[in-house]
């Protein structure tokens, strides 16, 4: 579990985080949701230490980031995978070589226990014979398939995800989707994707956290955000014409019920 | 402003230093980047030295003879004068910045791409010491490499000029030979070769900086590529004159 009390950050006078807390669950996709410009990959990178915040706390199963020394950091970045917008797979490795890559820096393996694990986690993200390739001769799907499979290479205990479904059809995004969920309660993670595909929100949004102008406006799961009455997570949820016939057809359904 | 700037910017850069220097993660990986590293930035720079040498040796000569014929003054004086601004000045300094824009740039737009595909943030997130992972084997790569390169320099240089000496009548072969070897001081290669690592470490490492700091995206990285040559050719050119100074 990863608990954020009270974070702000500021970079020079202007203020991105205001008061945020939140908990993000083991064993379940934690949604971070917002508009652009809202906080999300801010929040994002405070969580994992790419950013520092101003003030607040971070604690992961009890630990506060804010007051670890390097070398504890160095330790729990073992126990961290992420998945970037943009996939940051290594263009000079194949796919396999970006999966093992974490391997061959942090275990003892052997090489063939280290191409034997690689393959298993390409095996399962679906990603079969594409292993000697390379980063640009695969598509954006593949690509980051290939960055979930390297990001848990290592088993970690918490998954980060930023936009995993940037860029991507929607077939390919539920995929994208599917995979994180049963991956998170699979290893049984505690996995944070920062998304704002309202495909990925009503899909697999177990706890939801909506950020709006660096304000945490809106804590709940995919289920309650059809009952919300908060305006501007109403605005940024159902803002297209399907998504406010699926809340009508929703509501109307529980009122049948 | 400037001077402020300028001390924040140096400021920066050793504390980037300090993290490059440390100790590797992984020896293996180490090795084996710097082993890939010399063959794209040493092996693959040697066509451009060889041809860069042969041509600026060859106008060197042709240059030395039309300045120095003179009766009073022997004819192999031209290979001597030859032989010496390629060993004092032209093999490490100006070959040096032609390496700074051909290495530096490629270090830069390299490193600077990793970081706007957050390749580098990857690294981080890993627990990786992505400076030291990825600058160190590049810096220890090129200053071992760089001596070869200048000796390189050096050799097809004076092949340039013997060229010219073979397929015109400017000067004969025999007498430019014997420039070459006339009043020869084993230091001014030494000098050349002690020079070369300050301007390789000058190089990698301002160009590493440039591309580790990038924000932004495309456009940025060939600003960055841009800064990296501009501030590399201007230091070669500062520490030339005091090296210089210092060693000769």
């Amino acid at each position: 579990m990863i608990e954020v009390k009270n974070i702000d950050k500021s970079f020079d006078d202007k203020q991105i985080l205001h008061d945020v807390s939140a908990t993000f669950y083991t064993g379940k996709t934690n949604l971070i949701i917002g508009q652009s410009g809202s906080g999300k990959t801010v929040l994002m990178k405070s969580i994992v230490g790419l950013v520092r915040p101003d003030s607040g706390e971070i604690l992961y199963d009890g630990r506060d980031l804010m007051k670890m020394n390097a070398g504890e950091i160095h330790n729990l970045r073992k126990e961290i995978g992420m998945l970037f917008q943009g996939s940051a797979l290594f263009d000079s490795e194949t796919v396999l070589g970006n999966v093992m890559f974490p391997l061959t820096m942090f275990t003892k393996m052997s090489q063939a226990e280290m191409r034997d694990r690689a393959l298993f986690c390409l095996e399962r993200v679906n990603l079969k014979g594409a292993d000697s390739k390379y980063p640009s001769e695969i598509s954006g799907g593949m690509q980051k398939r290939v960055a979930i499979a390297r990001a848990i290479a290592l088993n970690p205990k918490y998954l980060f995800c930023d936009e995993p479904n940037s860029g991507l059809d929607p077939r390919t995004s539920i995929l994208i989707d599917e995979l994180l969920h049963d991956i998170t309660h699979e290893y049984n993670m505690t996995t944070i994707i920062n998304t704002h595909d309202m495909n990925s929100v009503l899909g697999i949004g177990e706890n939801i956290v909506f950020l709006n102008k660096g304000h945490r406006e809106w804590v709940g799961d995919k289920e309650k955000i059809f009952e919300t009455t908060n305006e501007a997570l109403n605005d940024f949820v159902f803002a297209t014409k399907l998504f406010q016939e699926v809340k009508h057809y929703i509501i109307a359904e529980k009122k049948g019920k | 402003m400037v001077l402020t700037n300028s001390i924040a910017t140096f400021g920066r850069y050793c504390m980037f230093m300090h993290r490059v220097f440390s100790i590797p993660d992984k020896w293996r990986m180490f090795f084996k980047r710097t082993i890939a590293e010399i063959s794209k930035l040493g092996v693959d720079s040697i066509p451009l030295v060889v041809i860069v040498s042969i041509f600026i040796g060859a106008v060197i000569t042709i240059q030395m003879q039309y300045n120095i014929s003179s009766p009073l003054i022997p004819s192999y004086s031209v290979g001597l004068a030859t032989r010496d601004i390629v060993l004092l000045e032209f093999s490490n300094s100006i070959l040096c910045l032609i390496l700074a824009g051909k290495v530096g740039s490629n270090i830069a737009s390299e490193i600077g791409t990793m970081r706007v595909t957050e390749q580098i943030d990857a690294l981080d997130i890993m627990g990786v010491n992505s400076a030291c992972f990825l600058v160190l084997p590049k810096m220890v790569a090129f200053l071992l490499f760089i001596p070869v390169l200048v000796i390189f320099c050096m050799g097809t240089s004076m092949l340039g000029g013997m060229v010219v000496a073979y397929f015109t009548d400017i000067i004969s072969v025999d007498r430019y030979t014997y420039g070459l070897q006339a009043l020869f001081n084993e230091w001014y290669v030494w000098y050349g070769i002690i020079k070369s690592f300050f301007f390789g470490f000058i190089i990698a490492s301002v160009a590493s900086y440039f591309g580790y700091y990038v924000k932004g995206g495309a456009l940025e990285v060939g600003k960055a590529s841009t800064n990296a040559v501009v501030t590399s050719s201007i230091l070669i050119l500062l520490f030339d004159v005091l090296l210089t100074k210092v060693l000769l």
